[in-house]
């Protein structure tokens, strides 16, 4: 079997200062996950910890199986943003007796757990990761609702949430609520819309309207417990289907059922033993280098992410600046497409689409290791038909069936993005490493292109062209474009699914593959394969 | 005589399996006769043939000698061992043996009745010339013998009949008090008054008598340390008795063999005074269990020996001109919690396996339940070494990496005798353990820096238990986070209180762990559900681990000793909520008496229910002031360890 060697010299200058480089990256990271940890910050913490309750992320330590693993999703949502880092929830997949779940933990440590636009936008996000993947869903309710300054972006779209989560049920995809605290108003269908609903005596309170509406509404008076309580919603209403008696119980209540949810995967179960890559993943760091002009070969990656560092090279004389292939990850077959040289012509894109079909045939995943700087431009290659070529590849990700993961390792520019099946593209999973970037085109070009277009325009108008400001404006979209490619400001956003240090690959590639399997892994057929 | 072919061993335990493997040895066939709670025993499966005798008790079983007879016909046996203990010293049973044909592996019946009668052991000894202690039949006489004196049930044992009287005063009514109560235990009212020895040694001679004139002493063993009467550390030679000590003691004691025409394996044990002054104290006609230590220090196998004499052969030439080579001693490994009062513990043995280098006779193993039928020893374990002192330190050596769960025993007790400074000075007599307290020797082996290296292996093993446990992401590194924010945790119990390790491995597999808050400085080396190999605070060690998340146990041994721990639970099913101020029994049992009503108001102390378990009873008392609320027993009832008996309200008191 082809294995692949460790090339990578250790003593060499620039891989101690690739790897400085990227510790200095993933120091920044750890520090902007410990804002997410901290929360509405420490008083809002103290406060919450006087009521006798539990964090968010206590909360799902609790619940899920005592050291199994947990991949947090989007965990930097809103940073940079005038919202606390994390967007007031937590989302993640999880053991749950047994079981992967999707678990979503309000964090009313900010602001009362309310709902905010980029808080929403996670939330769709891992609620769309649990559809495709056939993912059960435990809820753990602690939300004043929507947060009303900003309730016009995500009133009328917040809809979807509850649209989602009865669909998730007509799909026997279960849901499940664990109500700690606040659940009203609109976010009363949270519960309202589950299959099985606990909530925490004298803490849950699930109600349209609260005592204050009521009595401005119909003049009624009334009181919490009346209009919500969980004791009232268990022996009254019966919209609880459980009791706790607090909020251990409440989670000893959602393990148990769970446990009882009788869920099956249906993918092929992995190989059940495989080797370990047999060169180290920490030599990662020192590998890739933070200058994205730097090349460096991918085959270095899949030497230590896969199973026994075995891969299959498929057409590797042919369209060399992509690397195809088979290879086996935590006992999964798959299939990778990685940028070698960053620039995609035609016999790249060709081999992509080709490669794509095959792995579609015998419904192998697809991975794809993202460093492109898009696909080559020029007088060349336009008249070689390079827009056809890519549309192939581009045609072939879209209309692909198996499971596609993508890992932007470090550029990720122009419709390079699209063919290695960028967000848009629906990978199961995307994740990013903390030295890359992603924009329609480089800073300094997308600069450079604005001020050639605009020296053209004073050109035809006949207007002096003014050098000062154009070096000024060029500056300034550098910057800001800059800014916009980085990883932190894409993972804000929910551009991907969230940040990760190199050296978990393997393992974040591992769980997303097995989360995968959870539906049937079937590729599209039809036509032959089309040799390109 | 004829030649044995097939013996019954009318016995269980240890002492059947000892019996069998000599018969083995020597060809023999053997069968084994076993109770319904025995049905699984170790030496039923061992033995070639086995006959159930219906029943669990004692008096159902094994000591029906009629049934055990007709067992022996039944499996075509044609010989019986006795064992010690149950009918061993029965003379009508050594008769129906005969009676039906079959050779009797013991004594002469006679002598066994001879010796059965303290008062006419003592007789007999006398007019043999054997020193014994002074002893008066009347009370008038006993003021002759000086106090402190003993008053004896002639037929008595086990210390039930005896009373110690330090003056005259008291003398009248002890003397009645001990017939009362020998008269109701063994029928037989008749009592003496002996000279009473304060702390005594307690020496026992080996004889071994043929059917052929010889009579040879196997020389001394010294069992002084007792608890409540009980033997439970043994050795040979005594480090009190000198050679010319030895051959007196030799010359007395086959003496009293040859007194009562004796046959076979017997011993005749005196006590000794600080001065080396030694008396008759009774004989014992059967093997006796710390029989090992003899056999380790001569090199005899003494089952052989009464296998052939009982078959009419001779002894054989090594038994007759017997020698000492190097020291032995034994100890007896109990179900019993030496800092409570030697409590008998019943249970479940999750792990059993004593360590190599020693002899052990052990009657259970894995899985095997301690019931609360039987007496409490689960085996002895036997060090022979050249010197004493050697001996001790490797049977303590070996007691202490021995691994045994599940049930608490006095292991911990005996290492530490082993170890202790009179003892080993060879300081030892039957007030041994009154001077060294068992609450302080039976406490854990394990120190502090011990018993958290052990919790930390404890939580490590279970970690890896729980992963290779895991259906999903099987190989995923244990507890990964992406964004870690709190480590993993487990909390564990044991006798001393609950233990919170919080651990996380990170990348390459390095550990942050806590016990109780304290950073352990902990390197792994390799680690799964039965073993961990680190490095703790830079010294590298094995914990040998049986990590059970299901069963909710995880047993820890290292070169330290042992640990049983339970994990507790992360959640409570609030259903199992045992109601405040409800009292619970603290070991299986039967209640024998109710002693309050619901709404009685008791006291801090109040006795409630009184529990009857393995043979001793055991009081609940109330643990405040207070109401009784509701009282869920009644009397004869069976409950479970943990069973609610009575719940008391401390609440109304105060009004």
């Amino acid at each position: 079997m082809p294995v692949l060697p460790d090339r990578v010299d250790r003593d060499a200058p620039e891989f101690a200062a690739r790897r400085e480089a990227l510790l200095e990256l993933l120091a920044e990271h750890d520090r902007q996950l410990g804002l997410a940890i901290a929360g509405g910050g420490e008083r809002a913490v103290e406060r919450h910890r006087k009521r006798g309750k539990l964090l968010p992320r206590e909360r799902i330590e609790l619940l899920l199986d005592p050291d199994s693993p947990f991949l947090e999703l989007s965990p930097l949502c809103a940073w940079g943003t005038s919202y606390t880092v994390g967007g007031s929830v937590v989302t993640g997949i999880g053991v749950v007796e047994g079981t992967e779940v999707l678990v979503q933990a309000h964090d009313p440590t900010v602001r009362g757990g309310a709902v905010n636009p980029f808080g929403a936008k996670k939330q769709g996000r891992a609620s769309q990761i649990a559809n495709e993947n056939r993912l059960p869903v435990v809820n753990l309710v602690e939300s004043g609702g929507a947060d009303l300054p900003t309730q016009s972006e995500i009133f009328i779209p917040g809809g979807a949430g509850f649209r989602d989560l009865t669909r998730k049920s007509a799909a026997a995809i279960p849901t499940v609520a664990l109500v700690f605290g606040n659940s009203t108003a609109g976010g009363a269908y949270v519960p309202g819309m589950s299959d099985y609903i606990v909530m925490v005596e004298g803490r849950a309170k699930v109600f349209l309207g609260g005592p204050p509406l009521v009595k401005m509404a119909t003049g009624e008076e009334s009181d919490d417990e009346e209009l919500g309580g969980a004791e009232m919603h268990a022996r009254t209403s019966g919209l609880a289907d459980y009791l706790a008696v607090d909020e251990y119980d409440a989670i000893r209540l959602g393990r148990q059922i769970v446990r009882r949810l009788n869920r099956q995967k249906l993918g092929r179960p992995p190989a059940s033993s495989y080797s370990e890559p047999l060169h180290d993943i920490d030599d990662l760091l020192g590998v890739v280098p933070t200058d994205l002009r730097e090349p460096f070969d991918p085959r270095d990656v899949l030497a230590r992410i896969l199973d026994g560092s075995e891969f299959d090279e498929f057409k590797p004389l042919y369209g060399s600046s992509l690397v195809t292939g088979f290879g086996q990850l935590h006992g999964y077959p798959i299939g990778v497409l990685a940028n070698a040289r960053g620039v995609l012509f035609s016999e790249e894109s060709e081999k992509a689409a080709q490669f794509i079909q095959l792995a579609n045939q015998s419904d192998t995943p697809l991975l794809f290791l993202q460093n492109t700087t898009g696909y080559m431009v020029g007088k060349d290659y336009e008249q070689r038909g390079i827009i056809k070529a890519g549309a192939q590849m581009i045609n072939a990700v879209s209309n692909s069936d198996v499971p596609h993961f993508t890992i932007n390792m470090g550029a990720s520019y122009g419709a390079g993005n699209y063919g290695m099946c960028g967000r848009a593209y629906d990978p199961r999973f995307l994740f990013t490493w903390p030295n890359a970037k992603s924009a329609v085109m480089g800073p300094a070009q997308l600069a450079g292109v604005l001020s050639i277009v605009a020296r053209a325009s004073a050109e035809a108008k006949g207007q002096p062209y003014d050098e000062e400001a154009d070096a000024a404006m060029r500056e300034m979209v550098e910057n800001q474009i800059e800014a916009e490619s980085k990883a932190l400001f894409l993972t804000a956003r929910v551009y991907d699914d969230g940040i990760i240090d190199p050296r978990d690959t393997r393992t974040v590639l591992g769980m997303s593959l097995s989360v995968a399997h959870n539906n049937p892994v079937k590729g599209r057929r039809g036509f032959g394969v089309f040799r390109m | 005589m004829s030649a044995i072919r097939r013996i019954l061993v009318a016995n269980r335990g240890e002492i059947a399996r000892r019996v069998f493997r000599t018969a083995r040895e020597m060809g023999i066939a053997t069968v084994a006769v076993y109770s319904d709670a025995d049905a699984d025993a170790p030496f039923v499966r061992e033995a070639d043939l086995a006959v159930r005798l219906p029943g669990t008790t004692p008096g159902e079983t094994y000591l029906r000698g009629d049934l055990v007879v007709a067992a022996a016909h039944a499996a075509r046996a044609d010989a019986i061992h006795p064992g010690y203990g149950f009918l061993s010293e029965n003379a009508e049973f050594a008769r129906q043996v005969v009676a039906a044909g079959l050779t009797w592996i013991g004594p002469p019946p006679d002598a066994i009745e001879a010796m059965g009668s303290k008062l006419g052991a003592k007789r007999m000894m006398r007019d043999a010339g054997v020193p014994t202690l002074p002893w008066s039949e009347t009370v008038d006489g006993a003021a002759e013998i000086g106090f402190p004196l003993l008053v004896k049930a002639s037929a008595g044992g086990g210390g039930r009949g005896m009373r110690i009287v330090r003056d005259a005063s008291e003398l009248a009514d002890a003397v009645d008090a001990a017939s009362r109560e020998a008269a109701g235990a063994f029928g037989d009212a008749t009592v003496f008054c002996e000279r009473y020895l304060e702390a005594p040694r307690h020496i026992e001679v080996q004889v071994f008598a043929d059917s052929h004139g010889n009579v040879v002493s196997l020389f001394e063993r010294e069992c002084s340390i007792q608890r409540r009467h009980q033997k439970i550390v043994e050795e040979a030679p005594s480090p009190a008795v000198d050679d010319e000590l030895r051959s007196r003691l030799g010359e007395a004691a086959v003496a009293a063999a040859r007194a009562v025409g004796y046959v076979g394996a017997g011993t005749v044990e005196f006590v000794m005074a600080p001065d080396s002054t030694y008396a008759f104290l009774e004989m014992n006609t059967r093997l006796q269990v710390e029989h090992p230590v003899t056999e380790c220090i001569t090199g005899l196998d003494l089952v052989r020996l009464q296998i052939l004499v009982a078959s009419g052969e001779p002894l054989p030439a090594e038994a007759l001109s017997p020698s000492i080579t190097g020291h032995a001693i034994e100890v007896r490994l109990y179900a019993e919690d030496a800092t409570n009062g030697f409590l008998p513990v019943t249970g479940t043995l999750r792990e059993f396996d004593i360590a190599p280098g020693v002899r052990n006779d052990v009657g259970v193993e894995r899985g095997s339940v301690i019931s609360p039928y039987y007496d409490a020893m689960i085996g002895k374990v036997i060090a022979h070494a050249p010197s004493r002192g050697e001996a001790a330190a490797k049977l303590a050596a070996a007691l202490r990496q021995s691994r045994i769960h599940g049930v608490t025993t006095n292991r911990d007790l005996l290492v530490r005798i082993l170890g202790e400074e009179d003892f080993l000075a060879g300081a030892t007599d039957t007030a041994y353990l009154d001077r060294h307290d068992p609450a302080q020797l039976g406490a854990p082996l394990l120190d502090e820096a011990g018993r958290r290296a052990h919790a930390a292996a404890a939580a490590l093993a279970l970690q890896a238990a729980n992963r290779a446990a895991a259906q999903v992401w099987p190989r995923i590194p244990s507890g990964w986070r992406n964004n870690p924010s709190q480590p993993q945790h487990v909390v564990i119990a044991d006798a001393t209180g609950e233990t919170r390790v919080t651990y996380r491995i990170g990348r390459g597999g390095a550990i942050d762990l806590d016990v109780d808050g304290e950073r352990l400085e902990i390197a792994v080396h390799a680690c799964a559900a039965d073993l961990v190999d680190a490095s703790i605070g830079g010294v590298r060690e094995r914990f040998r681990v049986a990590a059970t998340p299901d069963s909710g146990t995880v047993d820890v041994d290292s070169a330290q000793g042992g640990s049983s721990f339970t994990v507790v639970p992360r959640f409570e099913d609030p259903s199992h909520h045992v109601a405040a101020g409800s009292l619970v029994a603290p070991m299986p049992g039967s209640v024998v008496r109710v002693l309050v009503e619901a709404g009685a108001a008791v006291a801090k102390g109040d006795p409630l229910v009184v529990l009857e378990a393995m043979k001793m009873e055991h009081t609940v008392a109330s643990p405040t002031d207070g109401t009784v609320i509701e009282v869920q027993v009644a009397a004869g009832q069976q409950v479970d360890a943990g069973s609610v008996l009575v719940v008391v309200d401390a609440g109304d008191s105060a009004s």
